[in-house]
C-alpha cells in the first residue's frame, strides 16, 4: 500500500469525505489530519468503510478529552487503537456507540458516520446504534443475577425473540464463537458471576456476539486476563473478523501487531498516526508513534 | 500493648506510655459500658414487657394471640382484632407506597442524574417528609386526608364496585384504606431513601452492558439495575414495613378505633400500637393494663422479627456487592 | 459466516411505547411524593396561620369557650424535655458510637450495633410503656422527668449511628498518622471528634432533637398532660405534639384551631432543624471535595 505524505507529514483525507454525499465539507476538511489509503478506488473506499469519525470531539464537562478525531475504519477488519493511559482511547470508542453521552456531564460534537449515515443525527435512535454496535468493556461485567444462558440470551430477549430452539441456537453458536462453549455447556444455569474472570469475559464477548451486530467495540478486552485466557480472546477476536467489523483498544503493543490489521495511534487525545499495523510497527511515520512503540515514552 | 515496641522507649517514654495506656483502658470501658447500655435497654425493654404482662399471660396463654374478643367489660382480652388492623394497614401501605417510593429512587438514581439541582431539590422535598411528626401527619388525615379520600375514592369504589367485599360497607373515611393511605405516604420517605441509596450502589457497567446490547433506558432499569438492586430493595421493603408497623399516633388518629376483623377496607380497625395509645391511660384493673402491656410485648417482637431480617438482607447485599464491585 | 436474520434492524414500537410510559409512571410517582408534602404544608400553613401571635405561643390554654389563651406551657414542656433528654442521650449515644467505629471487630460491639439499630426503628410506644413500668409505677405519677427519659431513649441510637459514621469518615490514615506519632488512640479519637467529625456529631445531634421533639406515643404513658407551666420536674406536664394530638381529637373547633397553630410552630422547628442540618453537610461535603 502507497502513502502519500503532504507538507504536514499528514496524508490528505478530504477526497474520501467528498464522496460521502452527505457530509459537510468545510467541517471535515478543518483539520485535515484521515489518513486514508489512496489507492483505492473512491467507491471502492466509500463501501469498504464501516464507520468514519470527522472531527470528533468529547468533553467531561469543560475538559475537552477528544480534539477532533478523523478516522476511516474499515470493515471487516481489526483496527487496533493504542496509546498512553488517559490519552482518550476509551472515551474515543464509547464515542463511536453513543455510550458516552450517557456519562453526566460529558458531550460530544462532530460526526460518526456508520453505513453512510450519521449516528448523532437527531433523526437516529441510539439504541439502534448500541444495537448494530456491540461493546465489550475493560472489566468483564456479566448480569450477576442471571445464568449463564440468560446474559448471552439477554440481547436476543430485548428484542422480542422467544423461541426457544432460536435462543437455543444463538446461545450456543456465540458461545462457541467466543471459545466458552466447552467449558460451561454442562451447566448453562448456573449465575455469570461464578465463572472465572476470563470466562466472564468471554462470556461477555458472547453476550455481545448473541444479538449479531455489525460492529465489536472492545476495551482492552485482555487487560484483567493471565496469558492463556488471553490467548483464547485472540484467537476467538480473530476468528471474528470474517464477519464483523473490530475496533480493540489494546495497551499490549504484541497483541496489537498479532491480531489488528489497522492501527491508530493516540496521544492526548489527538489522532497521531493511523495505517496498516505492519507499517506502524515498523516503519512509523511520526516521532511520537515511534518513541510509543519502541518504549521510549516519557 | 506489644512488648517490642516497649522495648525500644526510653524510660520517660514508659512512662507517659503506661499513663495514656492506663487513659486509653479507662476510656474504652467507660465507651464499652456505653454500648453495653443499649444493649441494656433493648434487653430490659423485653424484660419489662414480659414481666408486666404475666396476668395476662396466665390468664390468656397463647390463646391471647388468636383471641378476637377485647372486652373490658367482661375482662376477655385477645389481640387478633389488633393484629389484623396492623397487618391489613402495613400492607396497603406497601401496596401503595412500593411503587411510589421505587418511582422516586428511580427518579433520583436514573433519570436526571446529569440534572443535579432537580434531583436534590426533589430528594430534599422527600426528606422533608421524614421530618413532619407523625402527629402532625394524623391531624392532617383527620382533618384533610380522611375528608378527601371519602369523597373522591372510596364513595366511587364504593358505588361502583360495592359488591366486591373489600369495598362493602358505608365510606366513612376513618377506617382500614385511609390509614394505609396515610401510611403509604408515611414510608416513602423511608423506603425511597434506601432504595435511593442501593440504586447509586449498583455499578455503572452493569447499565452500560445493558446499554450495550441496544436496550432502551427504561429496559436497563428494569432488567439490569433493579435486578442487580432486588435484595437491597428487599431490605428497604422490610424497613418500610416496619415502620408502618410500629407507626402509632398518625394511625390512631385515622383509623376509628374499632376491634374489627372484616374483608372491608372501609370499616373502622384498630392497630397494636393504637390501642394502646387510646386505652392505656383510662384502662383500670390488672388484667386490662397487663393486657395491653402484652400488645405491646407482641409489637415488640414484630418489630424484632422485621428489624431481624432487614438487616440481614441489607448486610447480605453490602458483602454481595463488595465482592463484585 | 454469520446468518444476519435480522435484516433490518428496528426498535418495536411497543418497547419504544414501554421506555415512554415507564418514564410517565416515574414523574408521576415523584409528583404524587411532592404532593403530598405541598398539601401538608399549605394545610398547617392556612389553617395555623391565622391563629398565630405572640400571645399564643406564650399565653397558658384556657377552658373551652374562652377567648385567646395560648401553648406556652407546651412549648416549655417540650423545651425541658428534649433538653434533659439530651443530656441523657449524648453522652451514652456519643459514648456508643465511638465504641462501634473504635471497635467494630469486638462481639459487644456486634451485639449492641444491632440492639442499636432495632432501637433506632423500635415502635416508640413500646418505649413508652417501658418508661412506665420502670418510672412512672415507681414514682406513682406522670411527669416531666418519665418522659425525658423516653425520649432520651428514642435519641440514643440517631446520635451513636451518626457519632460513629462522623468518626468512621476521616480517613484510616489520618489516624494512623497521629498514632504512629505516639499520640495514645484515645486523644487520637477525641481529637478526630473535636476535628473533622465535629459537624457530624453536632448534626447527628440535632437530628435526634428532631426527631424526639415530634414524638407524641410515649409522652401519653410518661409524661401525661398539663394546662399549667411546669411545676417541678416530677408533675405531670404538656407538650406540642401531645398537644397536637389531644387537641385535634376533642370535639371543639376552637380547639382544632389551636391545634393547626401548634402544628405549625412543630413544624417549623422541625425544617428548621433539617434543613440547617442539610446545609451543614452539603458544605461539609463540598469542602472535602475541594481537598482532593
Ligand atoms: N468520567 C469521567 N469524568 C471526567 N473525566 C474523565 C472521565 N473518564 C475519563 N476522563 C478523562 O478523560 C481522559 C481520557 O480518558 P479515557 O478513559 O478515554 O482514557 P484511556 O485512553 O482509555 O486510558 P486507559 O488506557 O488508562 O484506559 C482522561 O484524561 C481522563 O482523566
Ligand atoms: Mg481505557
Amino acid at each position: 500500500m502507497r502513502r502519500r505524505k503532504k507538507k504536514d507529514g499528514l496524508v490528505m483525507g478530504e477526497l474520501a469525505i467528498q464522496e460521502q454525499s452527505d457530509i459537510d465539507i468545510s467541517l471535515a476538511s478543518q483539520q485535515g489530519e484521515v489518513l486514508s489509503d489512496s489507492s483505492a478506488s473512491v467507491s471502492q473506499r466509500r463501501r469498504g468503510h464501516k464507520i468514519v469519525t470527522i472531527d470528533l470531539k468529547a468533553q467531561f464537562g469543560r475538559v475537552q478529552v477528544l480534539r477532533g478525531i478523523n478516522l476511516e475504519i474499515k470493515e471487516r477488519s481489526i483496527t487496533a487503537i493504542m496509546g498512553p493511559s488517559g490519552c482518550g482511547k476509551t472515551t474515543f470508542i464509547r464515542c463511536l456507540n453513543r455510550l458516552h453521552e450517557l456519562t453526566p456531564g460529558a458531550s460530544v460534537t462532530g460526526r460518526v458516520i456508520l453505513d453512510g449515515e450519521d449516528i448523532y443525527s437527531p433523526k437516529v435512535n441510539p439504541v439502534l446504534v448500541r444495537r448494530k454496535i456491540g461493546m465489550v468493556f475493560q472489566k468483564p461485567n456479566p448480569f450477576p443475577t442471571m445464568s449463564v444462558y440468560d446474559n448471552v440470551a439477554a440481547g436476543l430477549k430485548l428484542n422480542g425473540v422467544r423461541d426457544k430452539a432460536k435462543l437455543d441456537e444463538a446461545v450456543e453458536r456465540s458461545l462457541k464463537l467466543a471459545f466458552l462453549w466447552d467449558e460451561v455447556k454442562d451447566d448453562l444455569k448456573k449465575s455469570g458471576a461464578a465463572l472465572s474472570g476470563g470466562q466472564q469475559q468471554r462470556l461477555c464477548i458472547a453476550r455481545a456476539l448473541a444479538v449479531e451486530p455489525e460492529v465489536i467495540l472492545m476495551d482492552e478486552p485482555c487487560s484483567a486476563l493471565d496469558p492463556t485466557a488471553t490467548a483464547k480472546i485472540e484467537e476467538a477476536i480473530f476468528e471474528l473478523k470474517k464477519d464483523y467489523t473490530i475496533v480493540i483498544v489494546t495497551h499490549n503493543m504484541q497483541q496489537a501487531a498479532r491480531v489488528a490489521d489497522y492501527t491508530a495511534f493516540f496521544y492526548l487525545g489527538e489522532l497521531i498516526e493511523y495505517g496498516n499495523t505492519e507499517q506502524i510497527f515498523e516503519n512509523p511515520k511520526n516521532e511520537l508513534t515511534e518513541r510509543y512503540i519502541t518504549g521510549k515514552f516519557g | 500493648m506489644k512488648a517490642f515496641s516497649k522495648a525500644r522507649l526510653t524510660k520517660t517514654e514508659v512512662r507517659t506510655w503506661n499513663a495514656s495506656a492506663n487513659a486509653d483502658s479507662l476510656m474504652k470501658v467507660l465507651v464499652a459500658v456505653a454500648a453495653f447500655t443499649v444493649i441494656a435497654i433493648l434487653t430490659a425493654i423485653a424484660f419489662e414487657l414480659y414481666l408486666n404482662s404475666l396476668p395476662s399471660i396466665s390468664k390468656f396463654g397463647i390463646s391471647f394471640i388468636w383471641g378476637t374478643t377485647w372486652d373490658v367489660s367482661t375482662e376477655m382480652f385477645g389481640a387478633l382484632p389488633f393484629i389484623f388492623g396492623t397487618f391489613v394497614t402495613s400492607l396497603l401501605a406497601l401496596l401503595i407506597g412500593l411503587p411510589i417510593s421505587l418511582g422516586v429512587a428511580i427518579f433520583l438514581s436514573e433519570k436526571v442524574k446529569s440534572r443535579r439541582m432537580v434531583t436534590r431539590s426533589i430528594g430534599t422535598l422527600v426528606e422533608l417528609l421524614a421530618a413532619v411528626p407523625s402527629v402532625i401527619y394524623g391531624l392532617w388525615g383527620l382533618f384533610f386526608l380522611s375528608p378527601l379520600l371519602r369523597r373522591y375514592v372510596e364513595t366511587p369504589l364504593h358505588d361502583y364496585l360495592g359488591f366486591v367485599p373489600l369495598f362493602a360497607g358505608t365510606p366513612f373515611g376513618l377506617d382500614f384504606f385511609t390509614a394505609g393511605v396515610l401510611l403509604a405516604i408515611m414510608i416513602i420517605p423511608t423506603v425511597s431513601a434506601i432504595s435511593r441509596d442501593v440504586l447509586n450502589a449498583v455499578p455503572n457497567s452493569q447499565r452500560e452492558a445493558m446499554y450495550s446490547l441496544g436496550a432502551t433506558h427504561w429496559e436497563v432499569i428494569w432488567k439490569a439495575v433493579l435486578p442487580y438492586a432486588r435484595s437491597g430493595i428487599f431490605g428497604a421493603t422490610i424497613l418500610g414495613l416496619a415502620r408502618a408497623v410500629g407507626e402509632t399516633m398518625a394511625v390512631t388518629m385515622v383509623i376509628g378505633n374499632e376491634p374489627k376483623i372484616t374483608a372491608s377496607l372501609f370499616s373502622g380497625g384498630y392497630t397494636l400500637a393504637a390501642v394502646i395509645a387510646n386505652q392505656f391511660t383510662e384502662a383500670t384493673g390488672q388484667l386490662y393494663i397487663s393486657s395491653l402491656i402484652e400488645i405491646g410485648l407482641v409489637l415488640f417482637f414484630m418489630a424484632l422479627a422485621i428489624n431481624t431480617f432487614a438487616r440481614l438482607l441489607i448486610w447480605k447485599m453490602k458483602r454481595g456487592m463488595n465482592i463484585r464491585v | 459466516m454469520v446468518r444476519r436474520t435480522n435484516d433490518s434492524i428496528s426498535v418495536s414500537t411497543s418497547r419504544i411505547l414501554m421506555d415512554k410510559l415507564m418514564s410517565i409512571l416515574v414523574y408521576a410517582a415523584v409528583g404524587l411524593a411532592s404532593a403530598a408534602l405541598i398539601l401538608i404544608l399549605a394545610e398547617t400553613l392556612i389553617q395555623g396561620l391565622p391563629i398565630l401571635k405572640l400571645s399564643f405561643l406564650l399565653d397558658a390554654p384556657v377552658p373551652v369557650g374562652f377567648s385567646g389563651g395560648g401553648i406556652g406551657p407546651d412549648i416549655e414542656g417540650t423545651l425541658i424535655m428534649v433538653g434533659i433528654a439530651s443530656l441523657i442521650s449524648v453522652p451514652i449515644g456519643v459514648g456508643a458510637g465511638i465504641f462501634f467505629s473504635e471497635w467494630p471487630e469486638s462481639k459487644l460491639s456486634s451485639l449492641s450495633s444491632f440492639s442499636n439499630d432495632v432501637l433506632a426503628e423500635f415502635p416508640s410506644m413500646v418505649i413508652g410503656i417501658f418508661v412506665y413500668t420502670i418510672i412512672v409505677l415507681t414514682t406513682g405519677r406522670f411527669s416531666a422527668f418519665a418522659g425525658s427519659v423516653a425520649l432520651s431513649i428514642i435519641m440514643i441510637p440517631v446520635v451513636a449511628r451518626t457519632t460513629e459514621e462522623s468518626l468512621k469518615i476521616v480517613p484510616k490514615t489520618l489516624r494512623e498518622a497521629s498514632m504512629a506519632l505516639g499520640v495514645s488512640r484515645w486523644k487520637t479519637v477525641v481529637r478526630v471528634v473535636m476535628s473533622t467529625g465535629k459537624r457530624g456529631l453536632i448534626t447527628g445531634i440535632l437530628l435526634a432533637l428532631a426527631r424526639a421533639a415530634g414524638e407524641t406515643a410515649p409522652l401519653i404513658l410518661t409524661a401525661g398532660y398539663s394546662t399549667a407551666f411546669l411545676n417541678g420536674l416530677f408533675n405531670q406536664t404538656g407538650s406540642l405534639p401531645y398537644l397536637i394530638y389531644y387537641y385535634a381529637i376533642s370535639p371543639y373547633s376552637s380547639w382544632h384551631a389551636i391545634a393547626w397553630g401548634a402544628a405549625l410552630i412543630l413544624i417549623a422547628i422541625m425544617f428548621v432543624m433539617n434543613v440547617s442540618v442539610k446545609l451543614a453537610f452539603a458544605s461539609k461535603f463540598e469542602e472535602t471535595r475541594a481537598e482532593i
